[in-house]
């Protein structure tokens, strides 16, 4: 099994053009085997890019598609809207890659969509996507880095580490359940705690890989919830073990600030929750064949 | 972006938050000037990104122009904790009856917004936090619902802020809580928030850090630019777009990805080596960002080898290629590249690095391996 997604997910890209990012990407993903069944954009109503039929609106896609996930690949400023738009047209589960989305935009939708549709999955803003090898890729992971099969469920707050450490598992033969990039903006739709949450629940995911980096603390928390709830084995890896305090690394989540949210702080909190931890991703990918091996 | 006080507090003004009258000066002669303006006393305060200024004497009062003339000499071109002083403000010394503290933020760990308001402000708030959390009021705000002035006045009353700031103090949190949303802000902080014997209440601080991410809808901040503490390294990568960092060794670093160039930075340092930087060059960056970030290094003196460590996914490995072609030909690199290529495109990347490969530019299978071979080339013994 996988989590969020699977073979029978159906995905509207929003704002599709001829030029855009999510055209580029919603092929890539059409030729890894999922099912793209829509784009919308509202000047191109009616046409058809590359063989997927393009509405003006969301919902209109949802009715004469059945989409029931949406890829949004468009520019900050119109992301929140595109967002909230999958929500009322009742996608129930939401792929963002967009970066540099403000903050104070991410706040806020991430209440609207807390508050008016609790049923409503947003993953990301700022994340590549979720890969369930051989079912189904949403986002900007490539498609051949990953191996069908399980038994490792994958989540990252990093995506490019995320593609690393998918790519260590596969070279070494271990196959995924699932690997889900949530992201590194300071209010992501979904946590290390829901991911967590799922791979508990799907009987196919044996242990899990937990990447996670510098700033914040949902690392901690993910701790805490790996040593209250988790019964499967997990591996964890941190990055940013030499990042200089105050200095940004890149995202916007990415600071150490004073004694909080350090790589140190994080390896500990995960290693007395019982986490194997890893100094670097090859490692993490190494004791994670280990563990996958035990467990044969 | 973090501002200067002098720039939180003009922008303060933009929301009514209310200052005291000050100026800014560059020089002895200008201080004066704007202490003249505001009328004596005046405070000379040092205009630098870092706590514990007072403590370093960067902050004096100064009763008449000669003090305000030696005080502005003694601090200009004064380091503080690493930070040289370029810059003053100059403003009105205020009789304080109370000092208090006021913030807004955004709780992560919740995800809202996080208003706090404590009695004992003027002191280090992490260090009240420490050691009596429970006189700082804390209030969770859902952005939908917002903060009005029925939840500032409860908030105020339940930080114990003396009976006649209160309604000064109100005031202000509505303004303030503007200021954090509207001015998209992450962060507003007044510490302190004065109370004056005449029971006036304003800012004799201000700390603000806008969200580069909203710089698209506030064209205003452009004038807060170019006064940064940046290093020149970190200038001529902001002016190339890329997210750079200095460090301090001899292995220039080069990846796709905050996480992945951190990872690196990381691996590198395991390894032996010693990363020179942090740089990042942004998903899908195109060839150009390729030789931009290589001529950013390229100005280090200190970098004896270049790492570039690249994982497509949005980035595509033939554009990375096409980018090191192009900043070969374009820049004379004074280090040798050695270049980790995987993920979208990786294998188009990796023909067309092939017809160029030579002792100045070697490609090598997998991230620790290279790894290796940079800190090597760098004059490193790799473990």
């Amino acid at each position: 099994m996988s989590i969020f997604v699977d073979e029978h997910t159906k995905v509207v890209i929003q704002g599709l053009s001829p030029t855009g990012q999510g055209l580029y990407h919603g092929l890539r993903n059409r030729a890894y085997g999922t099912q793209v069944v829509a784009g919308t954009n509202p000047r191109r109503g009616g046409e058809i890019i590359e063989g997927i039929p393009v509405f003006a609106t969301v919902a209109e896609a949802v009715q004469a598609t059945g989409a029931n996930a949406s890829f949004i690949a468009v520019p900050p400023a119109g992301a929140p809207n595109a967002i909230l738009e999958a929500a009322e047209a009742g996608v129930p589960f939401i792929v963002c890659i967009t970066e540099f989305i403000p903050a104070q935009d991410e706040a806020r939708v991430y209440s609207i969509l807390r508050r008016n549709f609790p049923s409503v999955r947003l993953l990301g803003p700022n994340c590549p996507g979720i890969i369930s090898p051989g079912k189904c890729n949403i986002g900007i992971t490539s498609g051949d880095i990953a191996l069908p099969g399980g038994p490792v469920g994958l989540v990252s707050r990093s995506g490019t580490v995320f593609y690393q450490a998918l790519y260590e598992l596969t070279q070494q033969g271990v196959g995924q359940t699932t690997g889900v990039g949530i992201g590194g903006d300071p209010v992501p739709g979904t946590s290390f705690i829901d991911c967590l949450q799922a791979f508990e629940a799907d009987p196919e995911t044996k242990a899990v890989l937990l990447i996670g980096e510098i700033g914040g603390s949902e690392e901690e928390r993910a701790a805490e919830f790996i040593g209250a709830q988790l019964s499967k084995p997990v591996v964890a890896y941190i990055a940013g073990v030499t990042a200089p305090p105050g200095r940004r690394m890149g995202h916007a989540g990415a600071i150490i600030s004073g004694s909080h949210g350090t790589a140190q702080a994080k390896m500990a909190a995960l290693e007395a929750a019982g986490a194997t931890v890893a100094m670097n991703p090859t490692e993490a990918g190494e004791k994670m064949v280990q563990i996958v091996r035990g467990l044969r | 972006m973090d501002l200067f006080e002098y720039q939180g507090k003009q922008y303060f003004a933009r929301f009514g938050i209310p200052t005291s009258p000050g100026g800014i000066a560059d020089n002895a002669d200008e201080a004066v000037d704007r202490a003249d303006q505001v009328g004596y006393p005046v405070v000379v305060k040092a205009q630098v990104q870092v706590g514990g200024r007072g403590k370093a004497g960067g902050i004096k009062i100064a009763a008449d122009a000669e003090e305000v003339r030696r005080h502005a000499s003694a601090i200009l071109g004064m380091d503080i904790r690493g930070h040289l002083v370029r810059r003053l403000w100059i403003e009105h010394a205020s009789d304080i009856a109370a000092e208090y503290y006021a913030s807004f933020t955004l709780d992560r760990a919740a995800k809202m917004h996080l208003g706090m308001v404590s009695a004992r402000g003027g002191v280090d708030i992490e260090q009240v936090a420490e050691e009596d959390p429970g006189a700082i009021a804390r209030l969770h705000i859902d952005p939908i619902d917002g903060f009005d002035e029925a939840a500032a006045a409860r908030l105020v009353t339940e930080a114990g802020l003396d009976p006649q700031a209160r309604e000064g103090a109100t005031e202000v949190l509505v303004k303030l809580y503007r200021c954090f949303v509207e001015g998209d802000a992450d962060l507003v902080e007044i510490n302190p928030l004065i109370l004056t014997p005449d029971g006036r209440v304003h800012a004799l601080d201000a700390k603000v850090v806008l969200d580069d991410s909203a710089a698209f809808r506030h064209p205003e901040w452009e004038e807060f630019r170019g006064l940064e503490e940046l290093d020149a390294r970190e200038r001529l990568a902001r002016e190339k777009g890329l997210q750079y960092v200095g460090l301090d060794g001899t292995v220039g670093i080069i990846a796709n990805g905050a996480g992945l160039a951190m990872s690196t930075c990381d691996v590198v340092q395991q390894v032996g080596g010693s990363p020179a930087n942090f740089l990042d060059i942004g998903g899908g960056a195109n060839a150009d960002q390729m030789a931009n970030a290589l001529e950013v290094i390229n100005t280090d003196e200190k970098v004896k080898a270049i790492f570039i460590n690249i994982f497509g996914g949005i980035t595509r490995g033939e554009e990375v290629a096409n980018g090191i072609v192009q900043a070969l030909s374009r820049v004379d690199l004074k280090a040798p590249i050695v270049i980790r290529l995987d993920g979208t495109n990786a294998e188009e990347g990796r023909r067309i690095l092939a017809a160029h490969e030579s002792d100045r530019l070697v490609s090598v299978p997998t991230m620790l391996e290279a790894a290796r071979k940079a800190t090597a080339m760098a004059g490193g013994t790799p473990r």
